[in-house]
């Protein structure tokens, strides 16, 4: 019994006793070394992520309130990767911060309430996850203290997020009016497409679609991303955006399984519009972090592409994307972090000549682009291949032309930062950088997981056996 | 059986990117892409006496040393390759054209060693697509190749490089995109079976062309897959990036762009839409033709008005290219072959015109024929070789153009159609005006008084780039003298070809 209890949940656990680790530090000592803080956090996260590899189970606890898998475990693990990695970027930003106990702690707490919402089998504890995850991650945005755009983002963000819960939480109660059940199995089951229900789920999808920005609720995304510090808006991009699509896919494919037809046609609308939106507002940024906001918008579509498909490619395509998302976005991220703590640029005219005297970096940031961009060799291309062929499978080609112009589309922006990196001449360019050694460690790790996740197709192949249960 | 590792083609060049990435200072860069480029020469050698010998001892499956591995097993895609006679002449093509390539940029500088390593990625990506036998093996090397000319263009370029770049890598993206979307179809059809079953889908090209795809399909899928390889090949009208891109692009890059990128596209079109869908070629065979004739004449008659001389050469390729297209379209077996002789013909040709351009560039300093004059006193070797890319480039009997473009002809001439007289007639008519601009400008920059008195300081071509355009000179007249081999070395892959859309005709 316990010990079921203590394997089902040993990702949250993890978490939390760093957590707890974290302010037992705070309370024992007045004062402390950053930089053990720093690697002491590392450290356990690498443990944590290391240990999802063994003793995965399948487990119903609390009566269904809390569910996990094989494929369960392995999001969280992509969570855990992804917000190590950042971590690591995040070393020469935090290291001269006043507040870093504060920062992981928030950080921490965010993860956890991730973990839960995608391990939870009630919109109960799914809402409580997710809220769990959204509080800190508002104060998280205004993390910047001096900055008055920060904390404008951590405003900004706070508000849309309180609108998104409201509409969430309207259409749960109305959920639970039209089936008599908060959990997914009940839902299921009583599931029929009556009106009421259907403004049900469109309340909850608007709830979903604020959460991952999707066109015409992304209207926050740009201005809280270039707001808040830039290891923050990685988060959110990603390991936020990622954690949110997991339970997306589940909920979509199992409990809202017998309004498959209504959604279909919802999110092939909502996809086209978001790709385009993202895609042609990125066309005229010239700071990298909106830049960058406008493309995970965009990334968001092509996303949406992937979920219209039949449930197992769809849900492997998904999460794959995702894994390849989180290497090349943070690969992106960790670059503009690394050069914004050093130097404070953050525009794309800034880094005009920046190949001459960063040779590595911009070949970090070249491949993380091109693998959002979707060019071969690099995972992206196999990520958004197969989502765009998972949705393919419904055969409508029309809806898959207008994605494959948005790559088109897309390319374009991406160029123009490497344009900008390679070709441009520039008088004072930004001067030779030192790499710490674990930024470095991070880029590099993202580096290789965009070379080599697309080259080894059983990780794909891996994914999709695990799919097979949704 | 003879035995041949083909995945060495791709292995190499990487292999010898990564050394050069190792390598400080030019010297020993160009040095070890050299030796790379040569080793990647000598396996094309070994590949077409190993083919020959197979052929000769009676095998005659479709594709010889076939390899496979799953790749993506749950979506059921696999690594695949295997050659024919086509892929066989196309990678001997790629070996040649790369190690010219190489040789000419032997001074490149700055950046020498993202330089090379590009090119070699650049060959490698060419090689995995000509021996592609599984579609999305194919489709990841096409893409594969659009980057690296970007940079290329971009870093190294001249004029309005990066206009260029961009032009050129948007152009052919969207050239991928269409090809993307064709073969999604041919994909989710490939797995529909005759009674209504969903069978298992496949990406393999050996195994749809023993499905019979649904006329409708054919039909729908198509264009995509035509216009989308089209593009890669200068199809009109979205030829639009190629004069920008080859006249912007550095040396080395232009004879590849042209030599052999463009021939992506040809093969792709022949390969995969023409193979995979012959009911559809021939319904569509009246536009192709229509395109191709337009591409033929106009891009003869824009040559005309050019006066920079990448300009006249990257204006003659979409001419040349529009004989490619031209043979596909008219669908019999002498056309095709043309077609694709004429895919290694205009790739050895240009890649030795753009060659000679860029060593008269890199000495004057200009590209502008009223400026250039006299060159023959001064570099008799140059301007020998730049008068012989110009006459295999019209049609002279004994250059490889002449045997490629008189193949497309007498095939075309097979059909007694209206239609086909008259493109035929057109495409024909369009060698004068070849002439015309060929003997134009070798005249103005060749031949007359020396415009420019510092011009007599200048030297001749030094060994590498001796080396590098006797090479090329020498594959142009092997097959302009005997095309026999060629014709051998094709035939049996162009006569698959036809059976399979023979066999879809009755």
């Amino acid at each position: 019994m316990w010990a079921g209890i203590f394997l089902g949940l040993k990702q949250e656990l993890m978490v939390t006793l760093i957590i707890f680790i974290l302010l037992f530090v705070r309370l024992g000592a007045t004062e402390y070394r950053t930089e053990f803080i720093l690697n002491l956090v590392n450290l356990l996260l690498l443990v944590n992520f290391i240990a999802g590899f063994f003793f995965n189970t399948e487990s119903a606890l609390f009566n269904g309130m809390f569910h996990s898998n094989k494929l369960i475990v392995l999001e969280k693990n992509m969570l855990n990767l992804g917000t190590l990695i950042l971590s690591l970027q995040a070393y020469n930003w935090l290291k001269d911060h006043k507040l870093v106990l504060e920062f992981y702690l928030l950080l921490l707490s965010t993860l956890a309430g991730l973990f839960f919402m995608i391990s939870a089998g009630n919109l109960l504890m799914f809402y409580l996850g997710l809220e769990l995850s959204t509080i800190p991650l508002a104060a998280l945005a205004s993390f910047d203290l001096e900055k008055k755009k920060s904390s404008e983002a951590a405003m900004k963000f706070i508000l849309s997020s309180a609108f998104s819960s409201a509409l969430l939480l309207f259409g749960i109660s109305l959920v639970y009016g039209a089936t008599g059940s908060l959990g997914f199995e009940g839902i299921v089951q009583r599931l029929d497409g009556s009106s009421l229900q259907l403004f049900a789920f469109i309340l909850l999808l608007s709830g979903f679609a604020f959460k991952i920005s999707v066109v015409p609720f992304h209207l926050w995304t740009a201005d809280v991303y270039e707001g808040s510090p830039v290891t923050v808006t990685a988060y959110l991009s990603v390991i936020s955006k990622g954690a949110v699509f997991f339970v997306f896919v589940q909920v979509l494919y199992t409990v809202f399984k017998p309004l498959a037809l209504e959604w279909y046609r919802i999110l092939v609308l909502l996809a086209v519009v978001t790709m385009f939106t993202g895609n042609l507002f990125a066309l005229r940024q010239d700071n990298l972090k909106r830049l960058l906001a406008f493309s995970s918008i965009a990334q968001v579509g092509f996303i949406l592409v992937g979920i219209t498909g039949s449930s197992q490619s769809g849900t492997a395509s998904v999460i794959y994307f995702i894994l390849i998302y989180i290497f090349s976005n943070l690969g992106a991220f960790g670059v503009v972090a690394l050069i914004s703590a050093l130097t404070g640029k953050e525009n794309i005219n800034d880094y005009k000549g920046l190949y001459k005297t960063n040779p590595l970096l911009s070949w970090v940031m070249a491949i993380s682009l091109f693998s959002l961009a979707g060019i071969p060799p690099t995972a992206g291309f196999f990520g958004k291949f197969f989502l765009l062929m998972a949705g393919a499978g419904k055969g409508n080609y029309l809806f898959i032309g207008m994605a494959a112009l948005n790559m088109v589309i897309s390319l374009y922006y991406y160029l123009r930062v490497i344009k900008a990196i390679f070709m441009d001449a520039n008088d004072h360019p930004i001067g030779g950088l030192k790499i710490p050694l674990l930024p470095a460690i991070g880029l590099l790790v993202c580096a290789t997981g965009v070379i080599m996740t697309g080259m080894m197709g059983w990780i794909y192949d891996y994914i999709y056996s695990l799919s097979v249960g949704l | 059986m003879e035995v041949m590792n083909l995945s060495l083609f791709v292995i190499v060049p990487l292999i010898t990117a990564m050394a050069v990435l190792f390598c400080k200072g030019l010297p020993r860069v160009r040095m070890v892409s050299l030796v790379g480029a040569s080793l990647q020469l000598l396996l094309s050698f070994i590949l077409v006496a190993l083919y020959w010998k197979e052929r000769a001892a009676g095998n005659t499956a479709p594709m010889l040393f076939e390899y496979q591995h799953a790749w993506f097993a749950s979506w059921n895609i696999h690594y695949h390759i295997g050659v024919d006679g086509i892929s066989v002449a196309m990678i001997l093509l790629t070996a040649i054209v790369t190690e010219a390539g190489i040789l000419v940029s032997w001074t490149m500088k700055p950046m020498s060693r993202e330089f090379f390593i590009l090119l070699l990625i650049l060959s490698a990506g060419a090689y995995g697509f000509f021996m592609s036998l599984d579609l999305f093996t194919l489709f990841f090397f096409l893409e594969v190749s659009v980057i690296p000319k970007f940079l290329l263009i971009g870093i190294w370029g001249s004029g309005r490089k990066e206009y260029s770049a961009m032009k050129l890598a948007l152009m052919l993206m969207s050239g991928s995109a269409l090809v993307f979307i064709g073969l999604l179809g041919l994909y989710y059809y490939s797995g529909a079976g005759p009674s209504g079953s969903v069978g298992p889908y496949t990406f393999d090209l050996l195994q749809i062309a023993q499905l019979p795809i649904p006329k409708g399909a054919q039909m729908v899928f198509f264009p995509f897959l035509f216009v989308g390889f089209g593009i890669f090949t200068a199809l009109f009208p979205f030829h639009t990036w190629v004069p920008d891109g080859h006249a912007s692009a550095p040396t080395a890059a232009s004879m590849f762009l042209a030599g052999i990128s463009m021939k992506l596209g040809g093969y792709g079109c022949l390969r995969v839409a023409t193979f995979l869908m012959p009911l559809a070629a021939r319904e569509y065979a009246p536009f192709i033709i229509l395109l191709a004739t337009i591409a033929i004449v106009y891009g003869a008659l824009a040559t005309m008005m050019q006066k920079d001389l990448k300009y006249i050469n990257a204006y003659s390729s979409i001419s040349h290219c529009g004989f490619i297209l031209l043979g596909i379209g008219m669908l019999t077996r002498t056309a095709i072959t043309g077609a694709v002789m004429q895919m290694i013909s205009h790739g050895l040709m240009t890649a030795l015109f753009f060659a000679a351009i860029g060593m008269i560039y890199d000495r004057t300093h200009t590209r502008m024929v009223e400026r250039l004059g006299g060159l023959l006193k001064i570099m008799p070797f140059i301007s020998t070789v730049f008068v012989i890319a110009g006459l295999c480039s019209l049609g002279l009997p004994g250059f490889s153009g002449f045997v490629a473009e008189i193949t497309v002809f007498m095939g075309s001439w097979e059909h007694s159609g209206e239609m086909y007289r008259f493109a035929t007639i057109l495409a024909c008519a369009s060698i004068v005006i070849t002439a015309v601009y060929i003997l134009r400008a070798a005249g103005q920059t060749i031949m007359g008084p020396i415009r420019d008195p510092q011009y007599n300081q200048l030297t001749d071509a030094t060994w590498n780039e001796k080396g590098a355009v006797i090479l090329l000179i020498a594959a142009i007249v092997a097959i302009g003298i005997a095309p026999f081999w060629l014709d051998g070395l094709l035939r049996p892959g162009v006569e698959t070809i036809m059976d399979h859309a023979g066999k879809a005709y009755h």
